[in-house]
């Protein structure tokens, strides 16, 4: 037994410790990677009916990921252009509202956690309590906010800003501003976490030298929150990738999200295999990205779960 | 270099809400000094340094650096440069990066900073360490590296709370020669925190004593030690035995006081109460357990004590004898050990003596809390 289980073990009893680790890998190995891979192993089969599934057919195939880069077999065009594009498009939109949310929460976190007071307890149940109501809900709202009769428009045109309404949705703003809404706590706690453990004396001493708050914000307080910076861009860029619902009610009607696709080809065409591949390839892309950045900003993998 | 930038506080008061941290201090600090600020846990230390590196304003009255008044100028615009009681190194620079942050805010290149960093390093006898990190040195290392950052700065006031208290005690009676020596090297005005009195007493060219938002006494350390201004000053710089009384006659600068258990003893009239004590005051006289010496057996007057011995120890360097005192305290007195044959007294009463001009009485007041 390796000496980390023999630890576990000794400090949880053999009861408690095998009904925790038991929970543990159901948890890991039942509920997502045996499903993870069942996908995977969808996505590399034919689309077949039901009778044909096991039959010669059922067959290894690339063909539900060729189907992305180039298209339906003797299409006109010779690359999958209209699928390729809004994949790319997902990609690009996720990372600007991961960093259009990093941009905004990193004032927010940094003023919570160097702040004392009480009123920073009710600023923060200000920032947790619309969380209560759902995502779907809170998209509508949105809509009601950032439509073409909306308040937003109701209110620039009455004060003479705009002469016509302008469409929020249409120009995917609506769209931005909910997927950025949608996961601001996953980026505010994190450095939140962060911050609030940088010793206050710190920043002290830098401005004692003279710095300037950029400056101190630059060599102090961003090195020491690069962890929890790390983590909150990782989760808000993944579920920005990963999104569903804000598309589906705040995107524009030319605007197709990626996961949308996924979502057709399982519900609409009823072809998991492809839907499946899809998937796929949207999960490693978003991994690979996540770990090429962490390469580039040299975060460690251990920093992330701080 | 000059002859330093002087610091001058003008009537300070600092308020948190209704709570008086610092009550009218006054202190004038002559450009190169070393001055301690020497005062227990609480009575407001770090609130006086903070007023004067421009973290904290000022209730009322002013703060002067080289003359000039510091109101509305930010801790960033001041010539001081403060070391923080926890030393706030930046954990995740090296130590050359440390030293010359002030430089690289400046603007200056690598190459110059690591050319200043080198020269600060030999000077913190730490050459080549310049590459750590500085969780990979020593408590002492770390202090050293503090004091190089802070004078990078080329600060004219270096501020300095309470740096050593983290450090075990050889290191940090070694560490009070070398900040001695660094601040006779480098000749800027040093302005030090300290609840220890040895600390103070062996670096300070000047020391106030402050209790409880107040500064009692402003003097060199002897001054302090040998001619306190009050009980508390008296109480709290270096082991002392307090007698209460009254004061029965007035003799020129001494004083005959009716002591509360050991009759009437004569003790000099500490030169800050010189004129203000009156006959019938309340006083409190204190001895130096190392200002008694044994008397022959029946002696009696105004410079006798005679008490009853309640266990005595020996020390190495002196004997210390421990004697029925005031109010369940005990009344201490080290004999020096010269070799002599010193025999046993527990339980006896035995006479002491002392010399009038070696007590030294105040008006009675609030005592340093054990
Ligand atoms: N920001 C603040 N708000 C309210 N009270 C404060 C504040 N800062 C300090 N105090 C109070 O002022 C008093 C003096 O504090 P200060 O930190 O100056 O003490 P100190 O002499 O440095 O003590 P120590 O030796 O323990 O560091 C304390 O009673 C403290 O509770
Ligand atoms: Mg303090």
């Amino acid at each position: 037994m390796p000496r980390f289980l023999k630890e576990f073990f000794d400090r949880n009893g053999l009861g408690i410790g095998s009904l925790m680790l038991g929970l543990v890998l159901f948890w890991t190995i039942g509920l997502i990677i045996l499903p993870q891979l069942s996908m995977l192993d969808f996505s590399f089969r034919p689309n077949l009916p039901p009778p044909e599934i096991g039959g010669p057919k059922d067959v290894y195939t690339m063909e539900n990921y060729r189907y992305l880069v180039f298209g339906p077999e003797g299409g006109s065009q010779s690359y999958n252009a209209v699928d390729l594009k809004v994949f790319y498009r997902t990609l690009i939109a996720a990372i600007f509202v991961t960093i259009f949310n990093l941009i905004l929460c990193y004032p927010i976190a940094y003023y919570l956690a160097q702040t004392k007071g009480n009123h920073i307890r009710i600023f923060a149940l200000m920032l947790i309590i619309p969380y209560w109501i759902n995502e779907i809900l809170r998209a509508f709202a949105l809509r009601i906010i950032f439509g073409e009769t909306g308040v937003l428009n109701n209110l620039l045109v009455a004060a003479g800003i705009f002469d016509t309404p302008f469409d929020f949705v249409r120009n995917d703003i609506a769209l931005y501003a909910g997927l950025g809404y949608a996961y601001i706590l996953l980026m505010i706690f994190p450095i939140y976490n962060v911050i609030e453990s940088l010793d206050r004396n710190q920043i002290e001493a830098a401005r004692d030298m003279g710095a300037s708050w950029p400056m101190i914000h630059r060599r102090v307080v961003i090195p020491y929150a690069k962890p929890g910076i790390s983590s909150g861009c990782t989760m808000v860029f993944m579920l920005s990738a990963g999104a569903l619902a804000a598309p589906q009610i705040l995107g524009g009607p030319s605007s197709l999200w990626f996961t949308q696709l996924i979502y057709q080809q399982f519900n609409d065409n009823s072809d998991w295999p492809q839907g499946a591949a899809y998937a796929v390839v949207l999960l490693v892309t978003c991994i690979l990205l996540v770990l090429a950045l962490m390469r580039v900003f040299k975060v460690n993998m251990g920093d992330i779960g701080k | 270099m000059s002859a330093g930038v002087g610091v001058d506080l003008e009537n300070l008061w600092i308020r948190f809400g209704d709570f008086v941290a610092v009550r009218d201090a006054n202190v004038n600090i002559n450009g190169g000094d070393f001055f301690s600020f020497l005062g227990p846990s609480g009575c407001g230390k770090t609130t006086i340094l903070r007023a004067v590196s421009g973290f904290l304003d000022p209730s009322d009255g002013r703060v002067l650096i080289g003359g000039n008044d510091m109101k509305g100028i930010g801790p960033n615009k001041r010539p001081t440069a403060l070391i923080f009681q926890n030393l706030a190194l930046f954990p995740l620079m090296k130590v050359w990066e440390n030293i010359t942050f002030s430089m690289e805010i400046k603007g200056a290149s690598a190459k110059e900073r690591r050319k200043r960093a080198d020269e600060l390093l030999d000077m913190i006898a730490l050459p080549g360490q310049g590459d750590k990190l500085p969780s990979e040195l020593s408590g002492g290392q770390r202090q050293r590296v503090a004091i190089a950052r802070a004078l990078c700065a080329e600060p004219d006031v270096l501020l300095l709370d309470e740096p050593l208290s983290a450090l075990d005690l050889k290191l940090r009676q070694h560490m009070r020669t070398e900040l001695r020596e660094i601040q006779k090297r480098v000749g800027i005005t040093f302005i030090y925190i300290t609840h220890d009195q040895g600390e103070a007493l062996t670096m300070s060219d000047n020391i106030a004593v402050m209790r409880a938002g107040v500064i009692d006494q402003i003097g060199n350390g002897k001054a302090i030690y040998n001619d306190p201004a009050t009980a508390f000053a008296a109480s709290f710089v270096g082991e002392n035995n307090v007698f209460r009384g009254k004061v029965k006659r007035m003799m020129g600068s001494e004083a005959l006081i009716e002591t509360n258990r050991s009759g009437d003893l004569v003790a000099r009239i500490s030169s800050a109460n010189q004129g203000r004590l009156k006959e019938g005051d309340a006083a409190m006289m204190f001895i130096r357990p190392e200002a008694f010496a044994l008397a022959p057996d029946g002696a009696s007057g105004d410079h006798f004590v005679t008490a009853r011995v309640n266990h005595e120890e020996f020390e190495g360097n002196t004997f210390n004898i421990f004697m029925e005192g005031e109010g369940g305290k005990e009344l201490k007195v080290a004999i020096p050990n010269l070799g002599q044959s010193f025999e046993d007294h527990t339980g006896q009463s035995i006479t002491l003596e002392y010399e009038a001009q070696n007590a030294v009485v105040v008006p009675a007041g609030e005592l340093a809390a054990e």
